[in-house]
């Protein structure tokens, strides 16, 4: 069994629209351990994600997941390796028709033959490790953000996979819940040996628990390594985006032609 | 110039690629290994959404739409001494024309733009996604329910239709206007075919079922995943699927006819 889960090698994406989002970039992630991927937003960290988890499929170079060339796969096999996958995205993504209780359960209706007290008991279980097994009974639309991301972590472990892929997981979420998610995180990757990719701009939550980190900026990675390695990296372009500078390497403006040529052009119709 | 034939050239592209897209959209539907035992609960509550809940606008429209074909036909009838064929005049209209394609439109306004707009926002919130990466196929989940629910509907609704618009054309010529009841439905009997006026009615609503709800999923599927993307999406599904019905009930009925 290869040491890394996921071996992303010189690849380069590009949208239908023509906007390139990554240009050879190389990342692995090593198995059993929590990887961070982190970046100013608009770095196409999300798009990475679907990249792994073979939404998307690049325009050049490969993404290996557990050996195979997720890409290249047929949707049957796809589908098998998904099983083992779980994603937590960053709008929770919970089915609005059904309530949490059920939305935990779908997973385990759907790819088990488990009977409905086993099922019961997975979901209260998972339920309670987010804190939510009160609420099993609310609808989505119920729930505040924080709450729903919560649900949504619930189901994605629902089926104890391999690997989890978090979209931003602590944006929104209250100090308590953000204390107890980090924990989580930790938790499932070490008790579990749940290998772990956090997608996250939330510098110091990120670096707290990441085993591994990889900074991602203008379509590159600008480096990797420990959360301490990268912390003295003394690179400016790293230590603006771990300090939050405003000024430096790293512009904070979208591309655009000098503010005195937009003001004289006046107004386009 | 080469700008404009550059323009026409990925316009028709696009166009294309969005056929293309349809298309296999409709074999994933088509052929779609179904499970029975998961498929079936989701396939009734379509029904239920799309053919139940459209009951109310169809069953009004059929009978007022029989009833204004009666109160027009028996005076223009009447004109020419012939107001006992009021029966066949409205069974034939409704049955084989006024009934299919009636109710498509009123399903494509009713159930088709409700299944674009559910599906775009399941798209929108990530429902979809989240399927997809929970190992579960979308297709066979969420579109193809609705597919077949639609299919499924769209004949039943036609039947009813049909019937209450006959009722309808019942109480205004027998009952208000005085008409005979003996006339009104032996004449009918005697000139509405089977084969030929009814069953290809409900030939016609099978291809109009077919042909909306595929719009309607398609344009969902494929909506822009934002509110103003979802509510043009909507749109398209009105106008494009009652075209389609429009321009199909030609065809259909240019066929039916004998003409080609």
């Amino acid at each position: 069994m290869s040491k890394n889960l996921v071996e992303i090698s010189n690849m380069s994406f590009q949208h239908e629209n023509g906007k390139i989002v990554f240009q050879d970039v190389d990342i692995v992630i090593p198995r059993g351990k929590i990887t961070a991927i982190m970046g100013p937003s608009g770095t196409g960290k999300t798009t990475l994600l679907r990249l792994i988890g073979g939404q998307l499929a690049p325009t050049k170079g490969e993404v290996k997941v557990a050996g195979e060339i997720i890409h290249e796969l047929s949707h049957t096999r796809l589908y098998q390796l998904r099983k083992r996958m779980g994603m937590l995205f960053q709008q929770g993504g919970l089915f609005t028709h059904m309530n949490v209780y059920q939305n935990v359960a779908f997973p385990l209706r759907e790819h088990t033959n488990l009977s409905e007290s086993m099922i019961h008991s997975l979901v209260l279980m998972k339920l309670q490790m987010v804190g939510l097994r009160g609420a099993a009974q609310l609808m989505p639309n119920e729930l505040s953000g924080g709450m729903a991301r919560r649900v949504a972590l619930a189901r994605a472990i629902a089926l104890d996979p391999d690997l989890i892929m978090y979209d931003e997981p602590f944006t929104g979420q209250d100090p308590i819940s953000m204390g107890v998610l980090v924990k989580l995180v930790k938790t499932l990757n070490q008790s579990l040996n749940i290998t772990s990719i956090i997608v996250s701009h939330d510098v110091q939550e990120t670096m707290r628990i990441a085993d591994y980190v990889y900074v991602i900026v203008n379509k590159k990675v600008l480096g990797h390594g420990t959360p301490d390695a990268i912390a003295k990296d003394n690179s400016r372009q790293m230590q603006q985006f771990i300090q939050g500078l405003p000024d430096g390497p790293v512009p904070f403006d979208y591309p655009a032609t000098p503010l005195v040529e937009d003001f004289l052009q006046g107004v386009e119709t | 110039m080469i700008d404009r034939l550059v323009l026409t050239g990925q316009w028709g592209i696009h166009n294309l690629r969005h056929f293309g897209r349809a298309g296999i959209l409709f074999l994933r539907i088509l052929f779609g290994s179904p499970n029975l035992r998961r498929g079936f609960p989701l396939l009734v509550q379509q029904v239920y959404a799309e053919g139940v809940l459209s009951l109310l606008i169809i069953v009004v429209s059929g009978l007022f739409i029989g009833m204004v074909l009666a109160l027009q036909g028996y005076h223009t009838l009447a004109k020419f001494g012939a107001s006992q064929e009021l029966g066949p005049l409205v069974a034939l209209s409704v049955v084989r024309e006024l009934g299919p394609v009636v109710t498509a439109i009123l399903f494509a306004g009713r159930a088709g733009s409700a299944v674009t707009a559910e599906i775009g926002l399941m798209k929108a919130t990530e429902q979809l996604s989240s399927m997809e990466m929970m190992a579960v196929d979308p297709v066979r989940k969420v579109i193809s329910p609705r597919f077949w629910g639609g299919f499924i509907s769209m004949p039943l609704l036609v039947i009813i239709f049909n019937a209450t618009a006959i009722y309808g054309a019942y109480l205004v010529g027998v009952k208000w206007l005085g008409g005979d009841a003996g006339t009104f439905w032996s004449n009918m009997q005697s000139s509405v075919e089977f084969h030929g006026d009814v069953l290809n009615g409900i030939l016609k609503s099978i291809v109009f079922g077919i042909a909306v709800t595929w719009i309607a999923v398609f344009q969902g599927y494929t909506a822009v995943p934002t509110s103003a993307g979802i509510a043009s999406a909507t749109t398209r599904t009105v106008v494009y699927g009652s075209l389609a019905v429009l321009g199909l009930d030609f065809v259909l009925t240019a066929m039916m006819i004998g003409e080609w």
